[in-house]
């Protein structure tokens, strides 16, 4: 098998920087929405900064942007799952 | 009497196979903690006001500060590989270290937080605890558990990163040992390694019978020219395993210090 | 990680005997080798095998007649948790990959070695420190647990007996199953030889590698759910406490999502046997390979979905009760479909009725009887009458010991020849399996009969009107086990006076068939360069 060295991507200091200050606006963003009453959206909203700020970290610091698409299906498939299990037991709680 | 005996070196470096791995075994951390959120997602949604009330407890001000050091930390962490990619050992030795101060930063907070709900008479089982609602009580139930579950993961991770600062610093770069199976070959000789010019640079004592085994190891030094991937693919998996610590952290801040 | 060896040659030594660092038992338990590995696996397994066994036919014993027959109802309650959580935990989740998968995964790919085999070291050092646990938790503490193999709250966390210890060997059971599942899927992605496509894979790697996925992603659920059980009996945190607002059913609910897809554990590696044995006996391809293949995917990904169907009369919602029982009835389509491509492999082929196809064609039986039994109880009304009868146990007898049981005994037969380079009595082996065939049959049969007549499983004691099926199942017991001691006795007598067993003894086509047996340390003298499917033969 050969050894593609080398092959990779190294991801700058300031490309890094420039996500760690994007964490933080996100961050700033959660905190202040959460003093704000939405109603309903208050559960969704938070939840889809903290995605967004995992999607950072995972696709910058972790390297997923540059990695093969394999990394990628078996990510989704995790998350995938793990949505299942939560949404089929509210077929459950949600309906008793 | 010169004879040359080759040994077939197979140099079996699966990169891309060591980060599978390490990716595969986050994949389970997900799912672990996925249980304890389908918890939280389950009692939230019986109990929202209570557990919105109980929420108003805890300090959003010592929360958001870990928040803070643990994305940082993850910064640190991914400049640190960054550094190592380049060549520059020194800088990435520094980021890392920053790296492991901030985790140490994050369980001392954690500490102090604990210990103020103890010493107000709330933990698992406690009277104080048991006499609030129901939704109260799993509420706390779940941020003792899965604070404790994550801040575990931290401390794991700090003896993890710690580990492979040492590795760090003492390492050259790449190291290969080669291991005789066949001793017998080359009794009565001497083993003798040559550079690419055929230059002998390297030679041993006789290989008598007292000789019960032959490991020849190679260190060379990584410059930035000859960085190999393999050579941190460890420190680079160590990464994964921090990044994934602050990620399930993303997560519980906003689900128990935000509910307010 | 840098893993430099000397591609040497051994000089025709197997892996049995090479000298490594470590001399005695330490060159085995200290082995990083995947064949000394998938053997440790197989001798501690079937030691659990034997203990778990032992334990049935003392439950069995107990049961052969109304009121007490040889012990108490405390004892008889740690008994059957004992059965289960040995069988279980210890012989059938580790299954046939634990041990075969090991032994033949990097083979049949066409690689020297797992991906990690320090971390496969490491999984069966959990493998037994758990098993060691589990068996220590019976003598300490409060005594043997009594609550079942399925731990159910609110009994688990109230009993005295030593529930914490014994699910924490538990814990590490599914700890090694873990790291097996990074390792499997991680060899299949990168270990698989020159010209090995996906679609060239035999049909057991396609098994490895469904179950390998359920592994990773179910097993962690169990692994937080028994760590709360932990939590819960020394912290009273109240996640499954009704008096703190928790909620025993969501225990339930956390204990099936990874215990459902856990059969899937216990059964594709199985399945993937048999998809191996068939063709080599029926001397003809196999019919529909990618279909196969396919539905061990779809079986892994489906059988995520349907662990409601074990909590129908709980209290859980109706709604959820229709949508598991839909989902489960979908799940037994890619089975069929395996049945059918079975069955089909063996049309118009060259039969030679050799004890590892008669364990393949009893498993077909068995497994099919099994499967549908499973969607009689899968049909709501109906359920709400059997659950927790004795229908319950009948069907996951046939499944889990007609089923992924016959499947080992098939693999031993087939592959125990390669492993340690000697050959059984095949006409003992005929007569065992035929004695193994009945007992079974009627050990497990009537337990139909009784639970449609209302039997409740884990009782101890019963009305006189069900005698007669139980006293015919105590005695299906004796002429199984027989069975199994006869069959048990060939295998291993084989290994010490067998007749040295060549090369391929059965004219089978994968690349196990192509090194000696046994196999060398490194499995091949050079990779080889794979230009065709499997199962490709001459007449």
């Amino acid at each position: 098998m050969e050894y593609k060295e080398n092959e990779e991507k190294v991801v700058s200091y300031g490309t890094y920087i420039l996500v760690w200050f994007g964490l933080l606006v996100f961050t700033g963003l959660t905190v202040t929405v959460s003093g704000m009453n939405l109603g309903r959206l208050s559960i969704i909203i938070p939840l889809l900064i903290a995605s967004s700020k995992a999607g950072m970290v995972i696709y910058f610091f972790m390297h997923l942007k540059y990695e093969g698409i394999l990394f990628k299906v078996m990510l989704f498939i995790t998350l995938l799952v793990v949505t299942i299990f939560i949404g089929f037991t509210f077929f459950d709680i949600s309906y008793r | 009497m010169n004879q040359t005996v080759t040994i077939a070196v197979e140099k079996h470096r699966d990169y891309i196979g060591s980060k599978i791995g390490m990716w595969l075994f986050l994949f389970t951390e997900i799912l672990l903690f996925g249980g304890m959120f389908l918890i939280y997602s389950v009692y939230r949604s019986v109990h929202p006001y209570d557990f919105h009330n109980a929420a108003r407890e805890l300090s959003l001000i010592i929360g958001t500060i870990n928040t803070l050091v643990l994305l940082t930390s993850s910064l640190t962490m991914a400049l640190s590989i960054s550094a190592i990619q380049k060549g520059n050992k020194k800088l990435s030795i520094i980021f890392l270290i920053l790296t492991i101060i901030l985790g140490i930063i994050f369980l001392v907070n954690k500490y102090f937080e604990w210990d103020a709900k103890f010493q107000h008479g709330i933990y698992p089982d406690s009277p104080g605890l048991l006499k609030r609602k129901e939704g109260e009580i799993l509420f706390y139930g779940l941020y003792f558990v899965m604070t404790g579950l994550h801040g575990l993961h931290v401390f794991a991770g700090v003896i993890l990163l710690s580990i492979m600062l040492i590795a760090v610093i003492k390492k050259p770069y790449t190291e290969f040992s080669l291991r005789s199976p066949h001793l017998e070959l080359f009794r009565g000789s001497r083993l003798a390694a040559y550079d690419k010019n055929r230059r002998e640079f390297w030679k041993s004592e006789l290989i008598d019978d007292y000789v019960k085994e032959i490991i020849v190891t190679f260190k060379y030094i990584l410059t930035k020219e000859k960085v190999n991937k393999a050579d941190f693919v460890q420190l680079e998996n160590s990464g994964l395993y921090w990044h994934l610590v602050d990620i399930i952290w993303i997560f519980l801040f906003p689900l128990f210090y935000l509910i307010t | 990680m840098v893993n430099d060896r000397v591609a040497g040659n051994h000089e025709g030594m197997s892996f049995l005997e090479e000298e490594g660092r470590y001399r005695g038992i330490g060159a085995w338990i200290f082995s990083t080798n995947h064949k000394r590995i998938g053997i440790l696996y197989l001798v501690v397994m079937l030691t659990f095998f034997a203990v778990g066994a032992t334990i049935g036919l003392l439950m069995k014993l107990e049961l052969i007649a109304p009121g007490p027959t040889i012990m108490q109802p405390q004892t008889y309650n740690a008994l059957f948790t004992l059965h289960g959580v040995i069988m279980i935990f210890l012989f059938i989740i580790p299954g046939l990959a634990a041990p075969f998968g090991n032994f033949f995964l990097p083979i049949l790919i066409g690689a020297k070695d797992v991906a990690f085999p320090r971390v496969n070291l490491l999984s069966w050092w959990f493998f037994i420190s758990g098993g060691v646990l589990a068996i220590v938790s019976l003598f300490t503490g409060g005594g043997p647990i009594d609550t079942g193999w399925t731990f159910y709250v609110p009994y688990s966390i109230r009993t005295g007996a030593n529930v914490s210890l014994a699910v924490f060997g538990v814990f590490l059971i599914g700890c090694s199953s873990i790291l097996t599942g990074v390792n499997f899927l991680t060899t299949i992605h990168r270990l698989r030889a020159p010209g090995m496509t996906w679609f060239r894979l035999p049909l057991f790697i396609w098994s490895l590698y469904a179950t390998a996925w359920i592994q990773l992603l179910a097993t962690p659920i169990i692994g937080i759910t028994l760590l709360l059980i932990i939590l819960e009996r020394f912290f009273g945190i109240g996640f499954f406490d009704p008096t703190k607002g928790g909620d025993p059913i969501l225990f339930q609910h956390l204990f099936w999502i990874y215990s459902h897809p856990a059969v899937y554990i216990m059964i594709l590696p199985a399945m993937g046997v048999i998809a191996e044995i068939l063709p080599v006996f029926a001397r003809r391809t196999v019919f529909g390979y990618k279909a196969i293949a396919f539905s061990s995917l779809a079986i892994a990904f489906v059988g995520s979905l349907v662990w409601g169907h074990h909590m129908f009369v709980t209290g859980m919602s109706d709604r959820a009760g229709m949508i598991f029982s839909l989902i489960t009835f979908l799940v037994a389509i890619p089975s069929g479909i395996k049945v059918f491509n079975w069955v089909a492999t063996l049309y118009k082929g060259s039969i030679d009725l050799n004890p590892a196809l008669l364990f393949a064609l009893s498993f077909i039986f068995l497994f099919s009887l099994g499967g549908l039994s499973g969607l009689v109880q899968n049909t709501l009304a109906v359920n709400l009458l059997v659950h927790d009868t004795y229908w319950i146990v009948g069907h996951f007898h046939y499944v889990m010991f007609g089923g992924a049981g016959f499947a080992f005994f098939a693999a031993l037969h087939y592959w125990l020849p390669k492993m340690f380079g000697r050959m059984y009595n095949k006409k003992i082996a005929t007569i065992a399996w035929m004695i193994i065939f009945i007992g079974f049959n009627i050990l497990y049969f009537p337990m139909f009969i009784l639970g449609v007549r209302g039997m409740p499983r884990r009782y101890y004691d019963y009305l006189p009107e069900f005698h007669t099926e139980h006293l015919i199942s105590t005695i299906g017991s004796w002429i199984l086990i027989s069975g199994l001691i006869l069959m048990f006795s060939n295998l291993i007598n084989a290994l010490f006076k067998g007749e040295k067993a060549d090369i391929n003894p059965w004219g089978g086509a994968t690349l196990e068939w192509q090194i000696p047996s046994p196999p060398p340390p490194e499995n091949f003298e050079k990779i080889p360069i794979v230009e065709h499917g499997p199962y490709v033969f001459k007449r």
